[in-house]
């Protein structure tokens, strides 16, 4: 029989804050954590918006040396992965080290650091580069700081598929386990690009919202007036394990990853096809992968980033997919509130995928005034709404044509 | 005004987030600071930085004490 894999800890990073309950409480009741940015720094750039996370202090948080030898990317990582593990109550000096993976999506790396050693490089030369450019700048530096933290000697890497990093990490995650690899894996995704370099290269593509002066408004997936994504940074870590691991341990078992799906586009580097097949055939991977049928599925948190073509393209691919259960499914896109959270996202969106199992309530999109008559499914308007749901989807679909999609569900034996 | 001695404590300090109390001119920087090779290239490039000098290479990748730390800023200020 096949090994069962479920989530025993989570733990984010997030603009709506740091603490998981407390998170997702503002998520249900619709605030948003978009902010306008400094004008000091962003005067005149096209997007001046980001779902920042101001209450995220790395020096509190973490050892401040530590902190220190890391881009924000990765403090936000270990900072949620050290919440993560500490609510799946494993104690890693005493189990386990050899049988743990860390496996961390990130979608750019250390955009920050890039800028503050570029401007080093142009104005004092390159004997003033600093010693910890490249070890903070790389993108599989959360997981290794993660696997070095707890001495875990299983597999660690990094995994980059743009806004599909988390998921494609965690479908990793899952395959091992279910591989007999491993028994547990640390794993979702990060991302801190809000910085220059970030939002001026997003905004030169024509990716981001430009309604400055609206932040809160901004971010507006399926709505009619939606003119692109809002940047925000984030991470989201949680703990996989196998199930009788998990038993023999007495985890609290906080749901079960179900299955997952993974295509390519293969069509143009930053555009999705505006059809959705092949984000369909990720969908659809998940029924062969958990043995389920689509109408057993009944929540999707959306991939649903806000953008001219995104949002189509993804209700297409989920009319594809689930054919007539698609106007039953409950959907949302939690990026209305906390915006697009790059290689972070995915690992966001699962946690609070697995809170609206368990408490039976579905995150709004907000601003969803006036639908687009081609995103025509149950997005959840405006306001969080109470359904039973014992299955749920989290999509992902990154720059690059990379879809990956996965699945929980409620643990039943 | 600091001594360089002074300057170089306070910069070890705040660069390895070690109390100032802590270091003085035996204090190996490694073994007793535990500060690995990145950590000792930064404090150089810092150091380099506050005093407007420059470490001659050979002379950095021999630094153990904080003692010798303050030896290579003084002859370096002298030239």
């Amino acid at each position: 029989m096949r090994r069962r894999v479920v989530i025993t800890g989570m733990g984010l990073v997030s603009p709506l804050g740091n603490d998981l309950e407390k998170v997702w409480l503002r998520l249900c009741n619709g605030e948003s954590g978009i902010v306008a940015l400094p004008d000091e720094i962003y005067h005149g750039y096209r997007s001046r918006i980001a779902g920042v996370c101001s209450d995220f202090d790395p020096e509190a948080r973490l050892n401040p040396k530590e902190a220190k030898r890391m881009d924000r990317f990765s403090q936000m990582a270990l900072a949620a992965a050290l919440d993560a593990v500490d609510q799946s109550g494993i104690d890693f000096s005493k189990e386990a080290v050899e049988r743990t993976a860390s496996i961390v999506g990130c979608g750019v790396g250390g955009l920050r650091e890039i800028e503050v050693q570029q401007d080093r490089l142009r104005d004092l030369g390159f004997n003033k580069v600093m010693p910890l450019t490249i070890p903070k700048i790389m993108l599989n530096a959360a997981s290794s700081l993660i696997s070095i933290y707890y001495g875990i000697h299983g597999p660690s890497y990094g995994v980059s598929t743009a806004c599909a990093s988390a998921n494609n990490a965690m479908i990793d995650s899952l395959k091992m386990i279910r591989d007999d690899e491993v028994d547990l894996a640390i794993t979702g995704g990060t991302e801190a690009a809000v910085c220059q370099l970030g939002l001026s290269g997003f905004g030169s593509m024509h990716a981001l919202s430009e309604r400055n002066d609206e932040p809160e408004k901004a971010s507006r997936p399926f709505d009619k007036n939606r003119d692109g994504f809002v940047i925000g940074e984030g991470a989201g870590i949680l703990v996989f394990e196998e199930l009788d691991h998990a038993k023999k341990r007495g985890a609290q078992i906080l749901g079960e990853v179900l299955g997952y799906g993974v295509s390519s586009d293969a069509s143009h580097i930053t555009q999705p096809d505006d059809q959705g097949i092949y984000a369909s055939h990720a969908i659809k991977g998940i029924f062969r992968s958990s043995g389920l049928n689509p109408d057993q599925f009944d929540y999707i948190n959306a991939h649903g980033t806000s953008t001219k073509l995104g949002d189509p393209a993804e209700t297409n691919a989920i009319k594809q997919a689930f054919g007539d259960h698609a106007r039953k499914l409950s959907i949302s896109s939690t990026k209305s509130a906390i915006g697009h959270l790059l290689g972070g996202s995915g690992g966001v969106e699962l946690i609070f995928s697995l809170l609206t199992i368990r408490d039976g309530i579905i995150p709004p999109t907000l601003n969803l005034e006036e639908p687009d008559p081609d995103c025509d499914l149950d997005f959840t308007p405006l306001a969080a709404k109470e359904k039973k749901i014992e299955t749920a989807i989290s999509n992902s679909f990154g720059f690059g044509g990379h879809n990956a999609c996965i699945a929980v569900g409620r643990f039943k034996e | 005004m600091a001594s360089t001695e002074e300057k170089v404590i306070d910069i070890i300090s705040e660069q390895l987030n070690v109390d100032k109390e802590k270091i003085n001119r035996e204090t190996d920087i490694a073994n007793d600071l535990g500060a690995d090779s990145l950590d000792i290239a930064e404090l150089m490039i810092a150091l380099e930085e506050q005093f407007d000098i420059n470490i001659d290479e050979e002379n950095a990748q021999n630094v153990n004490t904080v003692g010798q730390v303050i030896d290579h800023i003084n002859s370096a200020l002298k030239q």
